[in-house]
């Protein structure tokens, strides 16, 4: 019997035995990356372990950005402790306000990711480095101590469910619009325990920010991790970033799936998903009706440059909604100069948006934009949870940026073909 | 979390509770599970814990604990008073949270159908079994695989790991 891309690489990362699903392993652990909400967890139970020093500081990574630049005295006192354990341990990989960023964004950004790595991170959004060929998945702050502490992880191996893309999208279809109509297909706990691959011929279309921000929301399924296999446009992204050699793995042809999804990408619109889950998902024609107080673009589904960039070519010109406050945050430091040099900024404060220092902000209604009760935002994030962005009364709609610009302009859910005349 | 019967008044709440409803991410500026406990549940019932008693239980629908992978969810329930929680079924990474810090987390398909809010349930390790006190009903749920039963065991992830570091075998295989 073949295996799964995903089986493959935990096998690898357990003495190269072969791995079945369903079963447990103790695996390799390549990258430990936590963040400033998660690395005060898991430094209270590091220091329980017993460990007096982490196994491999090169392999750990620690990121400030959920409450960065610092919101309040409380935070504050975590980053200091975060920072503190860095310097004592001597992890290098420390990000601080200046040179910091979404975790997600930075990781991949800096490098620190090869296609075949097995990859933890104290966050669940950790999936996103799947769409380089990994195997990447979430864990508690518990696990973070435990693999700072051996080099190790537990995993049950999970099953695969095969996720088939065919076709060419839309011009106003991306990344969000086809994890969204996957995400519907499935439910929120549709791949509960299992790994998503993405494949089909459309896989090759898809730019490498599509990418991330297909298996960036894996988790909204449910799933342990989502991984697309790496090809030339994972190759042409990690050039310059890392030296490491890629190791590339492929499903074999009677790998065994738990299940097969297929869909056609060339059918679909700009979706929209309502709240308060990721599965509540409509075409953007059908709620054009929605009004909004508030549009978010950024965080680490949808604040790459090329999400940066569609959502600017959309407010060229144009002014934000006298009802709407619209806040974009680039997700890290080299996309925010890239779209400063771009003009990008310039246009989104010319339309009347403001924006914002690389922060998750509010994406999980930590600062920099929390909603008061009943009101309405869009956000290009993963997330439309009750009270998600703020007050347990407020109300969440998640789109692309072309979407989330759009509507911004006529202060309404709104398909972007509109605002720009087509 | 071992082989005691637990025994508690239910908390009932539907599916897809998820993180932000278990703790919101407002609360995440602390580790403290007393400090987070006084907002657990706050998203899903703002009454919850200020009503809550020590060695109570939540019952809950599909999907429990999705969303983040904030401990600060197992922890604020912990520091709540919860005993455990039965669920129809849960989110992977909150599974593992509540195993590694030794919250009594037990999987036991029709046991939201089982019973109401108030109910007394008895879960019984040992029988592999929770009975509702109050009705007579009574739902199985599935014994842990042997690993995660190690881990029980131990009384959590971190004192495996002591356990195993201490004893110089933590690469043996699981």
């Amino acid at each position: 019997m073949g295996a799964t891309v995903t089986e493959k690489i935990l096998a690898a990362h357990c003495g190269g035995k072969s791995v079945e699903p369903g079963g447990f392993i103790n695996a390799s652990v390549d990258l430990m990356m936590a963040n400033d909400v998660t690395a005060p967890q898991a430094i209270r139970e590091f220091l329980r372990t017993g460990a007096a020093r982490v196994r491999d500081p090169g392999k750990i990574v620690l990121i400030s950005d959920h409450f960065t630049p610092n919101r309040n005295v409380a935070s504050a006192q975590q980053v200091k402790l975060v920072r503190e354990f860095a310097a004592g341990q001597g992890i290098e990989h420390f990000y601080d306000v200046g040179r910091t960023g979404v975790c997600h964004v930075i990781v991949p950004e800096e490098g620190y990711v090869s296609p075949g790595d097995l990859v933890i991170g104290a966050d669940s959004h950790t999936c996103t480095y799947g769409a380089l060929g990994a195997f990447a998945t979430g864990v508690g702050g518990t696990d973070m101590a435990a693999a700072w502490a051996t080099g190790e992880i537990w995993l049950r191996v999970p099953e695969t469910i095969r996720v088939v893309y065919h076709g060419e999208p839309g011009e106003w279809v991306g990344g969000k619009d086809i994890i969204l109509e996957t995400i519907a297909r499935m439910g929120v706990d549709g791949a509960r325990y299992r790994a998503l691959e993405f494949t089909g011929d459309a896989v090759a279309r898809l730019s490498i920010y599509d990418r991330f921000t297909i298996a960036n929301m894996a988790i909204e399924a449910g799933a342990k991790n989502g991984v697309f296999e790496a090809d030339e446009k994972t190759l042409e992204y990690l050039r310059g970033r890392t030296g490491r050699k890629p190791v590339i793995f492929a499903s074999d042809p009677d790998a065994a799936f738990a299940d097969t999804v297929e869909i056609e990408v060339a059918a679909l619109t700009p979706r929209v998903a309502c709240p308060s889950l990721p599965e509540n998902v409509k075409p953007v024609d059908e709620l054009e009706d929605v009004r909004l107080d508030q549009v978010f673009i950024g965080s680490c589904t949808n604040g790459w440059l090329s999400d940066l960039r569609a959502a600017a070519r959309v407010l060229k010109g144009k002014r934000v909604h006298a009802g709407v406050r619209l806040i974009v945050i680039p997700p890290s430091p080299a996309i925010y100069l890239r779209a400063l040099k771009e003009g990008l900024i310039e246009t989104f404060i010319e339309a009347g948006g403001a924006v914002g220092s690389p922060t998750c902000g509010p994406c999980l209604g930590g600062h920099m934009g929390v909603l008061a009760e009943g009101e309405t935002a869009l956000a290009t994030t993963n997330r439309n949870f009750v009270g998600r962005m703020g007050h347990p009364g407020s109300f969440v709609y998640l789109s692309g940026p072309a979407v989330a610009a759009a509507s911004a302009v006529t202060g309404r859910i709104t398909h972007p073909g509109r605002v720009c005349g087509r | 979390m071992g082989d005691e019967t637990i025994r508690g008044r239910v908390w009932k709440f539907g599916d897809h509770v998820d993180t932000d409803l278990i703790i919101p991410a407002t609360y995440l500026d602390t580790t403290d599970p007393e400090r987070l406990g006084r907002h657990a549940m706050e998203g899903a019932d703002p009454q919850f814990a200020a009503n809550v008693r020590r060695g109570d239980v939540i019952v809950a629908g599909a999907n429990f604990g999705c969303g983040s992978s904030r401990e600060h969810a197992p922890l604020a329930l912990s520091g709540a008073g919860v005993a455990c929680v039965a669920a129809e079924s849960f989110a992977r990474i909150f599974f593992r949270n509540a195993i590694n810090l030794g919250l009594p987390v037990f999987e036991a398909p029709g046991i939201h159908g089982a019973a109401s809010q108030g109910d007394v349930l008895e879960i019984d390790p040992a029988r592999r079994e929770i009975r509702n006190v109050t009705t007579g009903a009574a739902v199985p749920f599935s014994p842990y695989p042997g690993f995660i039963q190690s881990i029980i065991a131990a009384g959590g992830l971190i004192p495996l790991v002591r356990l195993r570091l201490g004893e110089g075998r933590f690469h043996e295989s699981v």
